[in-house]
């Protein structure tokens, strides 16, 4: 898929932010958003390569382990995207997954986290721009915080 | 009659419950004495480390190990044991995930330190004096343990062969623990594979007798288990008491669920799972109640009900916190502000 990063991301050495490359975790589902970021990237619309997609059949199948694990892994932000509320292929599955999403930005904060390392959205089929404009600006995000405090828990 | 057995028991960061929880057994802990002598046991009796040192390797049939690893003594008495035993358990859910002492993960050594030896009500310590592990004094230099930013578990530190969870581990499973490794010894009956956990592979919600309600679960409101009075027969979380039963093995018999009180989680995370925290993150959240206009429910409507949840982490962690694949908390050290 057109979409899908192409360099790896690493930490610059300093984690000055000009250097600093993150590395972004994003799950998609099958039937909205996955198509959306495939729409950005058939029409060829720019963003920043630092993410990596791994496509789910619904929001609702990304278990918050995942997320913890993404994390564990070294990911310095999380972005989850599903189908518009109403829309999702599964009736309810996005009804789960915001309530969850809710409380695991909670947690990642007691965990010492910045929340905003994890986010939500939704992005239909058609919303290839909407796509492009949320890894954009997640991207940015991401940067302004700058790497993952997590080191392996110790 | 064949020579007896060596045991060894010891605590770690614990609270001396599970030592406890072995005199428990009580006529059974005759079956023990039948086949073993105690080496070492601190809370029962004066022991050296020393005599320990000295015993050749593998001489120690079982070592029982509860409580957490929070400092160099645990340590080095979990690889010393280790070294010397044929079976090492992990005892009690300190041991098997961190327990209680393994909220300390929230925290440092700075900060623990800071509230235990400065900030207390009762503590008088201008010159904030705390526990050195090394001071030399006339005499010589005296030692203490070195205290850590992170608890562990005993497995994070050396090899298990079993892991016996529970705070403390019951009567039930401790005796289940003592025939197998009385037959082991006597009958030469095998012992269960390597890495097992003493206890059932069922979810505790399997083993509980409260009716649940089977279609279309919902709850509408979270209630901490002191504001209302559940009804005695119904499942506590159905009735919007957090109850970790979901994400928690079955094994205690359900005990706590059975005395009105929601279970929360010490016998560990369920056969296959690893975060236990995350796993109850989830059943929570998909019990509360979707609406028609759900919607039209922005996300801060969602956070707003969500937010009835008060301590994710110390609710959902509260045994498990080393054992969680994050381990610890951390700190942001970017200059934006955490929100
Ligand atoms: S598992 Fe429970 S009873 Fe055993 S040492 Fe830890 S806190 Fe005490
Ligand atoms: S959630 Fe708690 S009260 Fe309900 S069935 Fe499970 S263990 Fe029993
Ligand atoms: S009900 Fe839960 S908290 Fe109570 S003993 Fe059993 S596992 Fe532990
Ligand atoms: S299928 Fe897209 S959120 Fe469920």
């Amino acid at each position: 898929m057109n979409s899908e990063a192409v360099h790896a991301g690493s930490h610059g050495g300093d984690g000055g932010s000009e250097h600093f490359e993150p590395k972004i975790l994003v799950f998609c589902c099958n039937w909205c958003s996955y198509a959306g970021a495939d729409l950005a990237g058939v029409s060829r619309l720019q963003m920043p390569p630092y993410f990596r997609t791994i496509r789910v059949m619904c929001s609702a199948r990304v278990d918050p382990e995942f997320v913890i694990r993404a994390f564990e892994k070294g990911a310095d932000g999380v972005l989850v995207a599903g189908c518009h509320p109403a829309d999702c292929h599964y009736i309810g599955g996005n009804y789960r997954t915001r309530r969850r999403m809710a409380l695991m930005k909670m947690l990642i904060q007691q965990f010492g986290f910045d929340p905003d390392r994890l986010r939500l959205e939704w992005v239909s089929a058609g919303e290839g721009e909407k796509f492009q404009k949320t890894i954009i600006e997640f991207t940015n995000t991401v940067k302004e915080m700058g790497p993952t405090p997590y080191k392996g828990g110790v | 009659m064949a020579e007896k057995i060596k045991i060894a028991q010891y605590w770690g960061a614990g609270c001396g419950g599970c030592d406890v929880a072995l005199l428990d057994i009580d006529a059974k802990i005759l079956d023990v004495h039948a086949i073993a002598d105690v080496v070492f046991w601190p809370i029962g009796f004066d022991g050296k480390l020393k005599d320990i040192e000295s015993m050749p390797d593998k001489s120690i049939t079982v070592s029982f190990y509860n409580g957490a690893i929070r400092n160099s003594e645990n340590e080095h008495i979990a690889k010393l044991l280790r070294q010397k035993s044929v079976v090492m358990i992990a005892f009690g859910s300190c041991a098997c995930y961190g327990g209680t002492p393994g909220l300390a993960n929230v925290t440092n050594k700075k900060e623990i330190f800071e509230t235990v030896y400065k900030k207390t009500q009762s503590t008088d310590n201008p010159e904030f004096v705390t526990p050195q592990a090394h001071l030399k004094v006339k005499e010589g230099e005296l030692e203490l343990p070195e205290f850590w930013d992170t608890v562990k578990t005993l497995d994070q530190v050396v090899d298990v062969d079993y892991f016996m969870p529970g705070c403390p581990p019951t009567v039930n499973l401790i005796a289940m623990a003592v025939d197998a490794v009385a037959n082991y010894v006597t009958k030469g009956t095998p012992l269960p594979p390597k890495g097992a956990v003493i206890a059932s592979d069922k979810t505790l919600c399997d083993e509980c007798k409260r009716e649940r309600v089977e279609k279309g679960r919902r709850i509408e409101k979270i209630y901490q288990a002191y504001e209302i009075t559940p009804d005695p027969k119904k499942c506590l979380l159905d009735q919007g008491i957090i109850c970790i039963g979901p994400a928690t093995r079955a094994g205690c018999g359900a005990m706590c669920p059975n005395a009105q009180m929601p279970c929360r989680g010490c016998m560990g995370p369920t056969r296959g799972v690893t975060d236990q925290g995350s796993s109850m993150l989830s059943a929570l959240s998909s019990l509360l109640n979707i609406t028609d206009s759900e919607s039209k429910m922005s996300e801060e409507q969602i956070m707003t009900l969500m937010t009835q949840v008060k301590d994710p982490l110390g609710t959902f962690y509260a045994f498990s916190l080393p054992k969680s694949p994050l381990r610890r908390t951390v700190t942001e050290r970017g200059k934006r502000k955490v929100s």
